[in-house]
């Protein structure tokens, strides 16, 4: 199994006092390999959500377990490492640092993992999301959809067990979307490597076999009423 | 990719303010380095260890002028001696060489000093260990010169070139005899390089250096005025003189080869006392202040004075006023960071979403701020030495300094270390606060 979620409590500290429950899930999971879009209204706790998968941010209880081991008892560095080595990420606005070059962006998502950065499968990547020609180009330089295929390749630059897409097609104009869609979904198929892609969108899920909706399934009044006081 | 690259890459994506803060740390580097390389040059001229001679002895006054005038030729001399008085130091038993210099006279091109002295002068170490090198041939003919390195060089003089002097500096009038170069001394890294040595019986042979018999008597009367014995021994020379003279006044006035040694007279005296018995020196000089009109001085110890005193304070200000420089040039750098952390929030979030732990971020920024502030102290530290090089003709012709440009000073060596601290400093702050981001903040912001 690449991911599961137990007992996942989330609350926010309001700026008037109390906090406001954001997501009450019992139990998530998904297997190696599988893909699944999750759907939700804006402001619904789909971020919230992806960010405690990716280990940014801590739930106030409840487990994490992707490949194995729960990230939620990880001391912070070595969450963030683990991170780095088995979670790939795709954001809704790519997020290339704008210093570093479409081949060193990839390169950077291997920098913090560990084990090394190896530059002829940075290079492969590039080459595979049709980017071969532009490995040198800063982002500047690169369209949109450019953009978000170097995010691609730099999320399976560690070979995750686990993908997250944040909105992936949000920005991308309608001609490209379903390209970049495909795009990830392919390069996860082929590197056997789960997917959770989070939209709001119907039309961008609407390929997946699996698909969630974040209500069905996140109860927030299940935060304990004390923190929800 | 190591974080110094990283480093190295934010830099470069925003170059100009990095090339701007960077600037002008290497600019207060730039200056303290002119400022290290000039009093280096000023502090290796004025406090050889040694001058190759344990007393100068000279007319009473102000010893540090002496020692300036006598061996670092920056000061104009004294008075004279009476050569009766270096014939008198030469037969003390404790003295090995008493070398009489006879100055005042400058070139008439570049004003360089004129020192009339004698071939054990050359024969000497100029320096411990240290002895002259010639190109050339030897003082054979009364006008014959040795010329140091620099005259030869600034002057584009060579063997066989003709010059004129000045009397009594570069205000005086042009003297009429014109004189050759027969040998030029390799450098030395002394006063000497910047010296036109003459013969010193050439030097009383000049027109106009032989005083009037009656101010000569005068000055021996007041030199030798607690000493009847030699005071008379002179006298009797100068009437005997005068007599010839009077038998003779077709003989022109100047050509003083037949002048007795009363009537010659001497601006200083280099001495050297027996190695085995230091205080031979201390004895002679004690002695020495005592009588007559002299003073014998230690070279090093008014010019140490002189340095601790006077130059040394400016030194230590000028590096102080440089180092605030730097130092506000470090704040420069502080600001330019602190400013762009507002901008690149987002980028520390999404470095830190892709694996990057707070202390990989903190050290990213402390890397930048030390790259600037070393990149530019590099900088400044070449551009420095560069500056020296290439003003270092313009300060020998204008002060007489021989500039190293490549030395090093010790302040140097604590540079480079101080300014990465100094980089670690200001950038401990702005790391701060990249140490401190909220990934999920950043990436949504």
């Amino acid at each position: 199994m690449s991911l599961l979620l137990e007992n996942i409590r989330k609350t926010y500290r309001q700026p008037e006092g109390g906090r406001l429950p954001v997501l009450g899930i019992d139990q998530f999971q998904l297997q190696r390999g599988e893909q699944a879009a999750l759907i939700g209204s804006s402001g619904g706790g789909k971020t919230t959500l992806l960010n405690i998968i990716a280990g940014i941010l801590t739930p106030d209880s409840g487990r994490v377990v992707i490949d194995g081991r729960d990230i939620v008892a990880m001391p912070e560095v070595v969450r963030d490492r683990y991170r780095a080595a088995r979670i790939g990420i795709v954001f809704q606005t790519f997020n290339l640092l704008p210093a570093f070059t479409a081949l060193e962006n990839v390169m950077l998502g291997m920098t913090f993992s560990g084990r090394g950065v190896d530059q002829s499968f940075a290079r492969d990547l590039l080459q595979k999301v049709g980017l071969g020609h532009r490995l040198h180009h800063s982002p500047k330089r690169l369209s949109v959809g450019e953009q978000q295929r170097v995010a691609v390749a730099r999320s399976l630059a560690n070979k995750p067990v686990l993908l997250l897409a944040d909105e992936p097609t949000a920005n991308v104009d309608p001609a490209n979307q379903q390209l970049i869609l495909d795009l990830i979904r392919d390069s996860c198929r082929e590197h056997n490597v789960s997917l959770l892609l989070v939209t709001h969108s119907m039309e961008a899920a609407a390929s997946f076999q699996r698909i969630e909706r974040l209500q069905d399934f996140n109860r927030p009044e299940l935060c304990a009423p004390e923190r929800s006081a | 990719m190591s974080l110094l690259k990283i480093a190295w890459k934010n830099i470069l994506q925003r170059r100009v303010a990095s090339l701007l803060t960077s600037l002008s740390i290497g600019l207060g580097v730039m200056l303290m380095v002119l400022v290290l390389v000039i009093a280096g040059a000023v502090e290796t001229a004025f406090t050889q260890r040694s001058i190759g001679y344990d007393l100068i002895v000279g007319p009473k006054g102000s010893d540090l002028q002496l020692v300036l005038s006598a061996v670092y030729r920056v000061q104009p001399p004294i008075e004279n001696l009476p050569y009766m008085y270096l014939e008198q130091i030469q037969k003390d038993r404790r003295v090995v060489a008493a070398i009489p210099l006879a100055f005042g006279d400058v070139t008439q091109q570049g004003s360089f000093p004129i020192v009339g002295t004698t071939a054990q002068f050359f024969e000497n170490d100029y320096m411990p260990g240290r002895k002259f090198r010639f190109r050339g041939g030897r003082i054979t003919a009364l006008f014959d010169a040795i010329i140091g390195s620099e005259v030869a060089r600034t002057n584009g003089w060579d063997l066989n070139s003709k010059f004129s002097i000045l009397h009594g500096g570069a205000q005086g009038s042009l003297h009429d005899e014109l004189f050759t170069v027969v040998a030029v001394l390799a450098p030395t890294g002394t006063a000497n390089d910047r010296t036109v040595f003459l013969n010193l019986q050439g030097f009383y042979a000049i027109e106009g250096h032989e005083k009037p018999i009656d101010e000569v008597e005068k000055r021996l009367r007041d030199f030798y005025a607690a000493d009847p014995q030699r005071l008379n021994s002179a006298l009797q020379q100068l009437q005997d003189y005068r007599q010839r003279r009077a038998a003779n006044p077709d003989v022109p006035e100047g050509l003083a080869m037949d002048s007795p040694p009363a009537m010659q007279e001497v601006t200083a005296i280099l001495v050297k006392t027996r190695p085995a018995t230091p205080f031979d020196a201390i004895s002679l000089s004690s002695e020495l202040q005592k009588g007559f009109q002299a003073m014998a001085v230690n070279p090093i110890r008014p010019i140490q004075r002189f340095m601790a005193s006077v130059v040394g304070n400016i030194q230590k200000a000028l590096v102080v006023l440089t180092a605030i420089i730097i130092l506000v040039s470090g704040v420069g750098i502080f600001v330019s960071i602190y400013n762009s952390m507002v901008d690149r929030r987002r980028e520390i979030g999404v470095m830190r979403a892709l694996g990057a732990g707070r202390h990989h971020v903190f050290g990213i920024i402390l890397a930048e701020a030390s790259l600037l502030c070393l990149g530019g102290a590099a900088g400044g530290w070449l551009a420095g030495h560069s500056l020296a090089i290439l003003a270092s003709p313009w300060v020998i012709q204008q002060t007489g300094l021989l500039i190293d440009p490549w030395a090093v000073n010790s302040i140097e060596a604590i540079l480079f270390p101080a300014l990465g601290l100094l980089g670690i400093l200001v950038g401990f702050l702005p790391a701060l606060t990249a140490y401190r981001t909220d990934v999920a903040e950043a990436l949504s912001s």
